[in-house]
């Protein structure tokens, strides 16, 4: 499987992605913001990071890049589009994905493990995978998900939702919702579940030695799915 | 009654912001715009007919938490 | 306008120092070459003050690849592989505008590490506040860990470890101290030093703005009308742009383009310039009118003192120009041909077609002056005799509740939250354990740093708090199973015109140099911070200590929570109860008094050693140095991390349990073994003479001891992560 990493100036997770997909079996290419088109990928990732400073509105100058339209086009094509952290943020920005990232309930960055529940499998990134409760970790000022009535409707009705905040055991109180964001939501998909956008970081849990183990679970998972 | 006061870098304060917009604005092909400088605006509703004193308190609030003067300034509208 | 005695001492200078500036360059100098003059014969630049006592730092050893002296020092690591290190104080701007301050301060330190070429893999903080009651601090503290979150996370390096601290010392001067380590190819390492006539100096990064300007500028201003508009400015940060100038310089780098290279910090162009061409013996000639600027009608003199952020000045080999400007160019950064070298020796500015100023480079930099400052030695305090009697009414529980959830050793989860800690997929130990950990990418090595100040013991006697904080950086890379390799000073004091301060600050000095010469553990960068005082009261000395350890297989390393029930719990090293300057004298019998524990480097070094015999023999679980609040304290921060209870033995023996368990005896370490390991731990202790005491056996839930205490470790834990948390929401 092919897969291509964007690099946005400020990207700083792209190398950590790199390492990650390598590791279960992508073969991966680096691509910059710059470039008009993409080289043949089955998988794209916008990396975690502070594209442009995350001057303006997170996301929102990355959006505009020349690489974009590729992007945009991939995703019509029916290409699957991950993006993480900055990279979902960048996603809500192009309108790929519904909603908008605001700044944590409670102002401050977090960087923290959290547990998420896994809400949909009818897609290629969560079907069949080993786990319904996965801890991941998250590292973010602007992770606090918000989005219309009808956009949440909308989310609702197709099983968009992909991941939730809550507790080892699957309890989604607000106690385990650690940025305020709507209905827990972590990260969501687009109504045709190729584009996935999550705050949490899996490249940042793929050996023991680390946060945690956990992300490894969702990239061999992702390229089940895809062979 | 609302007051509006726009809070901004002083001049010659670095703006990151600023530069990083404008730059991307070029690269969009607006390319007259020779720089941006951003800021903040405020709508504060003070319960207060009187005009002057309304405004002379939110200056108050402008010195004490609305703007860091040691790097911005504020503008009451 | 003439420079007069009086704008001399308005920039700083003293009246013999404006004297000598005069007699060398046997005229007066102008206002640019005056301001040149005040910012390379600082203390900052000139180190005047302590550079005769730095010299007694024992800065060499066998993986020292690079000493005091450069941007940062450099360690070797084995295999090619090299850690460039290196902390600095921006003490003074952040307690003005401490987002800010604290900012830039990281951004400057991490400069100083990219300079070099090496790649940023971890940063740490040591800050220091006032009073949690004084009104200031709670604003300035959050403003310190945003600003040091925002620069550090937006670039993408991880923040491992920390100190924080509270004292009224620096009610009015806190202290913000960052640490970088980067990592390089041995082979690829840049230096500052030029060489070569005729080169061209290169100018990139950010523009120039009239940012930072100090005190200095307001004098200048006096022969300008628009005196509003050229106010000094706090220098703002851009991280953006300072994570595109990583990746540009590093991208340079790969080639064999640069021969010198410096990052624009303190005194900006002025400093930078001058130092690659006084290394290499050269002179240096530069356009002003080609400097980047942001503002108007920016003059010389603000020209070469702005410390706008973010710039780099490069010797570039000839012909290498266009090669190194597409890069740049594809970063979107400044770039622009200043300069050259010359064979003058001499510092010559040009502007408008005029020559504006010309110095000699020995005159700014081998010429500055040295001071030999008076300085008083403090006695050692006599030692207290303490009321035994009194302790009886001290119930042990409701002692380590206060020690546990006090301002200095309660939980710092809330500031260390606020940091990436875990970018760049490497971070094996996180903040809050003894020292962050940072796998080497792609190999089986790990670094490990910490960052450790004692101003108490400092303040008490010097001397023995110098040597001791070097010990206690020693024991917390010790303690995740690294060996300790080199560390980088950060000396923060007082006034160094009073003789107390400056006898602080040597003795530190002198305490500092004799425990890294007894350890082999070699100071290879630092930094000097002198006049943090305000209304003529200075700070508590400070001296912040910065360790770097090299672990050669990481799987060895680790950590302090406690594991399993059932294991047995050794204390290794002497306890004599020592109490005088521990917090339990200070928060509990409100004694400030008395010596601080003595430092026996012969046991440091032997204990220290066979704790990282035990480890790399896989024999103990868990270790965790004995510092500030004692055994007690200590076990108390490994039961809660490991959510693990402890049961402690009654000894007989005990003479007073208040001085076991709250006594602040140096050169001591808990560690965790297995049943099945005792008799093999047990040997090598005693094969190597090193004091041991079966302290207890680890149970699931309670912290107890022989039936007067009794705590739940979900109480504990609540106790330790309340008072932080609490202070900063309310």
């Amino acid at each position: 499987m092919k897969s291509s990493v964007i690099i946005f100036p400020g990207s700083n997770c792209d190398r950590d992605m790199d390492v990650a997909l390598k590791k279960f079996g992508f073969k991966n290419q680096m691509v910059w913001h710059n470039d008009n088109s993409i080289p043949k990928s089955d998988l794209i990732v916008l990396p975690g990071g502070f594209s442009y400073g995350d001057y303006l509105r997170c996301g929102s100058i990355a959006s505009k890049s020349k690489v974009i339209k590729s992007v945009i086009d991939f995703v019509n094509s029916g290409g699957l589009v991950l993006g993480i952290c900055n990279g979902f943020q960048i996603l809500t920005e192009t309108g790929l994905l519904p909603g908008i990232l605001q700044q944590n309930k409670y102002l401050n960055f977090i960087c923290k493990n959290v547990f998420v529940k896994v809400k949909d499998k009818k897609n290629k990134y969560f079907k069949d995978i080993k786990k319904d409760i996965l801890e991941l970790h998250i590292a973010h000022n602007e992770g606090n998900y918000f989005c219309s009535n009808d956009e949440m409707k909308s989310l609702e009705d197709n099983n968009q939702i992909a991941v939730t905040y809550c507790n080892k055991n699957g309890d989604e109180g607000d106690e385990n919702n650690p940025n305020g964001a709507i209905k827990n939501i972590a990260g969501i998909f687009n109504n045709k579940k190729n584009v996935l956008g999550m705050m949490p970081h899996p490249e940042r849990m793929i050996d023991k030695y680390l946060s945690g183990e956990d992300g490894s679970l969702f990239f061999e998972n992702l390229l089940r799915n895809l062979n | 009654m609302i007051i509006k006061v726009v809070v901004t870098l002083k001049n010659g304060v670095l703006d990151p912001q600023g530069k990083a917009i404008q730059q991307t604005l070029n690269g969009m092909n607006f390319n007259n715009v020779d720089d941006v400088r951003q800021g903040k605006f405020f709508e504060i509703n003070v319960n207060e007919n009187d005009e002057a004193k309304a405004k002379l308190q939110v200056e108050d609030m402008c010195k004490k938490l609305l703007a860091n003067l040691v790097i911005e300034d504020y503008k009451i509208l | 306008m003439e420079v007069t005695e009086k704008i001399a001492v308005e920039h700083g200078l003293k009246k013999d120092e404006y004297k000598k500036i005069c007699d060398l360059l046997k005229r007066v100098p102008n206002i640019t070459e005056l301001a040149i003059f005040s910012a390379m014969w600082n203390e900052h630049c000139s180190y005047k003050s302590s550079r005769k006592h730095l010299k007694k730092l024992h800065t060499k050893g066998k993986h020292v690849i690079q000493g005091p002296g450069e941007n940062a020092g450099v360690i070797d690591i084995g295999d090619d592989d090299a850690i460039v290190f290196k902390i600095e104080s921006h003490n003074h701007p952040s307690f003005i505008e401490p987002y800010q301050g604290a900012a830039t301060g990281v951004g400057g330190i991490m400069r100083d590490v990219f300079t070099m070429g090496a790649r940023p893999i971890a940063n740490l903080n040591s800050i220091h506040f006032g009073s949690p009651q004084h009104k200031k601090t709670k604003n300035l503290l959050r403003g310190v860990v945003k600003g040091i979150g925002g620069y550090g996370n937006c670039i993408g390096v991880p923040t491992v470890a920390g100190q924080t601290s509270f004292d009224e010392s620096y009610n009015g001067n806190i202290l913000v101290n960052a640490m970088t380590l980067g990592l390089v190819n041995k082979n690829k390492i840049f230096y500052s030093k030029a060489a070569g006539v005729d080169k061209p100096v290169i100018y990139v990064g950010s523009k120039t703005g009239r940012d930072g300007i100090h005190g200095a500028s307001m004098a200048s201003a006096t022969f300008d009308d628009e005196i509003e508009e050229k106010k000094p400015t706090v220098q703002v940060g851009d991280p953006f742009t300072e994570k595109l100038l990583l990746e540009a310089c590093l991208e340079l780098m790969a080639g064999n383009s640069i021969i010198a290279i410096q990052d624009m910090g303190a005194a900006g162009l002025t400093s930078s310039s001058v130092e690659m061409a006084s290394k290499g013996k050269l002179g240096i000639e530069l356009n002003l009118n080609k400097v980047p600027c942001r503002e108007e009608k920016m003059t010389p003199y603000e020209i070469m003192l702005s410390e706008s952020q973010e710039r780099m000045l490069i010797v570039l080999e000839n012909g290498k120009e266009e090669h190194a400007k597409k890069i740049f160019d594809k970063w979107n950064l400044d770039f622009a041909v200043i300069g050259k070298t010359t064979n003058t020796k001499k510092i010559d500015l040009l502007f408008d077609n005029k020559n504006v100023a010309s110095i000699p480079i020995d005159f700014l930099a081998e010429d500055a002056p040295i001071y030999d400052r008076k300085w008083k030695k403090t006695k050692l305090p006599q030692k207290l005799k303490f009321d035994k009697q009194q302790f009886k009414s001290l119930n042990l529980s409701d002692c380590l509740n206060k020690i546990l959830s006090s301002p200095n050793v309660s939980d710092k989860k809330w500031i260390w939250d606020q940091y990436d800690h875990t970018v760049m997929g490497d971070t094996i130990q996180k903040p809050g354990g003894d020292a962050g950990v940072v796998r080497v990418h792609g190999t089986t090595k790990a670094v490990a740093a910490s960052v450790d100040a004692s101003a108490t013991y400092c303040f008490s006697h010097p001397l023995t708090g110098g040597k001791q904080i070097v010990c206690e950086s020693w024991r917390n890379l010790i303690s995740v199973g690294a060996k300790p390799i080199a560390i980088t000073n950060c000396l923060n004091f007082g006034n160094p015109e009073k003789e107390k301060n400056m006898g602080e600050f040597v003795e530190c000095v002198e305490g500092i140099a004799e425990a890294c010469k007894y350890l082999d553990f070699p100071v290879v960068s630092g930094n000097v911070s002198f006049y943090n005082e305000t209304k003529d009261k200075g700070i508590k000395p400070t001296p912040a200590i910065g360790g770097v350890g090299l672990i050669k297989d990481y799987q060895k390393m680790i950590t302090m929570d406690f594991k399993k029930s059932g294991n047995i719990v050794y204390v290794i090293g002497k306890t004599e109860g020592h109490l005088d300057q521990s917090i339990f004298a200070r928060n509990i019998l409100l004694e400030k008094k008395g010596p601080p524990p003595s430092i026996n480097l012969f046991n440091e070094k032997n204990i220290g050693e066979t704790i990282l015999n035990l480890i790399d023999k896989n024999l103990i679980q868990t270790c965790h140095d004995v510092s500030t609040g004692g055994i007690l304290t200590a076990v108390s921060k490994m039961c809660i991390k490991g959510q693990k209870g402890l049961k402690i033995n009654s000894f007989k023996e005990l003479v007073n349990k208040h001085e076991y368990f709250f006594g602040e005896d140096q050169g001591r370490y808990i560690i965790e073994i297995e049943n099945t390991n005792i008799k093999k731990v047990n040997d090598l202790l005693k094969k190597n003479s090193v004091h041991f005491d079966n302290l207890g056996v680890i149970q699931d839930k309670n912290l107890s001891f022989n039936g007067e205490m009794n705590l739940p470790i979900e109480e504990l834990t609540k106790t330790h992560k309340y008072w932080l948390k609490n202070y900063m929401e309310n």
